[in-house]
């Protein structure tokens, strides 16, 4: 098995200590609550659109290390992008963690950190669980996305 | 089976010979010593337990109740003496007070749905604990949805002791069920459920209790406690999952109306009338589950053989000892700290989520819990999302104990 640093690698334990786009948001476009009923991890995810471009982006939520960490860096990584683009990333991240497909390199960036999760399977959904909340937002469901 | 240790203060079990018995635990995790501390949510399953539900498929099995042949004999021979086994280990009157159901809340939601529902009625009230696990929780709240009752609930202090003052006070006219549990599953608090039982029958009120925790580590004599009804699941006390046990004083049992129909619980049936069995075949509908059965017995054999005492001494020591080791952690902090606790250590630990701590104690081979141990209203009462929670059994020793405590130490160093 990896070694524990591989998981928990120091840029995700500084977004976890000290997340960015951290709040709420008055005057977003669209929101969305995620919900992992497995280990309890919440997150409500606002976006605010102009023209086609996620033009802002922040998170409010409670859980672990890899969640918050993973919320921190989205917000971080997808602001100015299209939401073609988000979406495009969004699978390019998950075939990252969930090791199950070939992530474009370029394309996840910073995000590598999380590659880490993919020999902790039970972990996958503590990562993703941001992702689904976002791409939920965008497309206006108002039912809460569950990661079971 | 009982040897004094060898290095450690008084007596204690002989942990050796026991985990011999358990051929799960001589494996390794991630390249560690398998140390398994998750017993509350499911305990392991020694050898012969194992044999005695591969024994009956292999040799025995026939179903109960019926035929006439050698088989089916031996079978029923079986699953009545398992029900005689549990009866002697609860100190029930008589085996018709056992009815053999999944595990707790099957148990649980059969007393809800018949006793429950002749003795509650609309605008009554039903007193639950601030402690209680989901399957004490829900089926009572369906219950009262159903009928418009109101659950009652008993608060608990921050050390996750009972408010037993406020018990005396909510206990009122409406009141007509009382649901507790023994022993909490999230924080370890041991109930004085005698008192507890006590305080209702002084008003007529009939007491459910839910011994899933408690049968394990403790010795427990229904008649004792005097309660009314107790639920207990074989798989948190080294025998097979999605058998347990219901004791239900028979009075009440042979008053209540059937819980589900089909064979076995009838005496009769014709297309206008079917005639129920005594009690406890009448609450056992369909073929049971055997070889659970057959296995939870087994179990009982296994723990007698210890002795429930001695089990009770052992592990209290090593929550004394755990306790006292994570809490000398900076950093760590102990979530129910009641004086009378048994079975598990819950704890928190500054700046890593239960979660994370679960992660990495895995990694070194410690198997704990974490999250909320299906008992949300204990977590939103101390304003915490979960815990982690280590808890012990019988195989359990002081090697387990430093192994935890190591663990999470390096929790201390990733999130330093």
């Amino acid at each position: 098995m990896s070694d524990l640093r591989d998981l928990y690698q120091q840029m995700i334990l500084d977004h976890y200590r000290r997340p960015r786009n951290r709040g709420e948001m008055d005057d977003c476009t669209f929101s969305a609550d995620g919900f992992n009923p497995l280990c309890g991890d919440r997150i409500t995810v606002f976006v605010k659109m102009e023209e086609d471009k996620i033009a802002d982006i922040r998170f409010v939520g409670d859980g672990c290390a890899i969640s918050m960490a993973s919320a921190s860096m989205m917000t971080e990584a997808i602001k100015g992008k299209e939401e073609q683009e988000a979406e495009a990333l969004f699978e390019s991240f998950h075939a990252l963690v969930a090791g199950d497909g070939l992530a474009d390199e370029a394309e996840v960036g910073k995000l590598q950190v999380f590659g880490g999760v993919r020999d902790y399977p039970l972990r996958v959904k503590c990562a993703t669980l941001t992702w689904h909340t976002l791409r939920a937002a965008l497309r206006g469901t108002d039912e809460p996305v569950s990661t079971e | 089976m009982i040897v004094p240790a060898e290095r450690e203060q008084g007596v204690s079990l002989d942990v050796v010979r026991i985990r011999a018995d358990f051929p799960v635990l001589q494996q390794s995790i991630h390249g560690n010593r398998l140390v398994y501390l998750d017993s509350a949510a499911t305990s392991q399953t020694p050898e012969p337990v194992v044999r005695a539900i591969a024994g009956f498929y292999r040799d025995d099995c026939a179903n109960v109740h019926r035929g006439v042949h050698e088989l089916s004999r031996r079978a029923t021979d079986s699953f009545e003496g398992a029900r005689e086994k549990v009866r002697h280990f609860i100190n029930a009157e008589s085996t018709r007070e056992i009815i053999f159901t999944r595990g707790t809340t099957d148990a649980i939601n059969l007393v809800a749905q018949t006793f429950g529902r002749r003795a509650v009625g609309s605008g009554d009230e039903v007193i639950l604990s601030a402690l209680e696990h989901h399957s004490n929780i829900v089926p009572w709240q369906m219950l009262c949805d159903e009928i418009g009752a109101r659950l009652r609930v008993i608060p608990m202090f921050d050390d996750g002791t009972l408010d037993i003052d406020a018990y005396r006070d909510l206990i009122g006219p409406r009141t007509k069920m009382v649901a507790l549990v023994h022993i909490s599953n999230a924080l370890g608090t041991t109930n004085p459920i005698k008192e507890l039982v006590s305080l209702a029958h002084d008003h007529g009120i009939p007491v459910l209790v839910d011994g899933a925790q408690a049968v394990p580590h403790v010795p427990v004599d229904v008649r004792a406690l005097g309660c009314d009804f107790y639920a207990f699941s074989a798989h948190k006390m080294y025998g097979p999952t999605g058998i347990g046990a219901l004791y239900g004083r028979e009075e009440h049992l042979n008053a209540m109306p059937p819980y589900q129909g089909g064979g076995d619980m009838i005496r009769q049936v014709t297309f206008e009338k079917t005639v129920f069995n005594a009690i406890p075949h009448k609450f056992e509908a369909g073929t049971p589950n055997i070889a659970g059965t057959i296995g939870m017995g087994a179990a009982i054999d296994y723990i007698a053989a210890i002795g429930r005492d001695e089990v009770s001494a052992h592990e209290a020591r090593l929550v004394a000892h755990a306790s006292e080791r994570l809490s000398s952690i900076g950093g760590v902090r102990l979530i129910g700290t009641a004086r009378e606790k048994v079975g598990v250590v819950s704890f928190v630990v500054e700046g890593a989520h239960p979660h994370d701590v679960g992660t990495i104690l895995d990694h070194r081979g410690v198997a704990i819990r974490a999250g909320h141990h299906c008992a949300q209203p204990v977590m939103d009462r101390l304003g915490i999302p979960a815990t982690a929670r280590a808890s012990f059994g019988i195989y359990n020793d002081d090697d387990d104990v430093d192994a935890l405590v190591r663990a999470v130490l390096e929790v201390r160093e990733v999130f330093a």
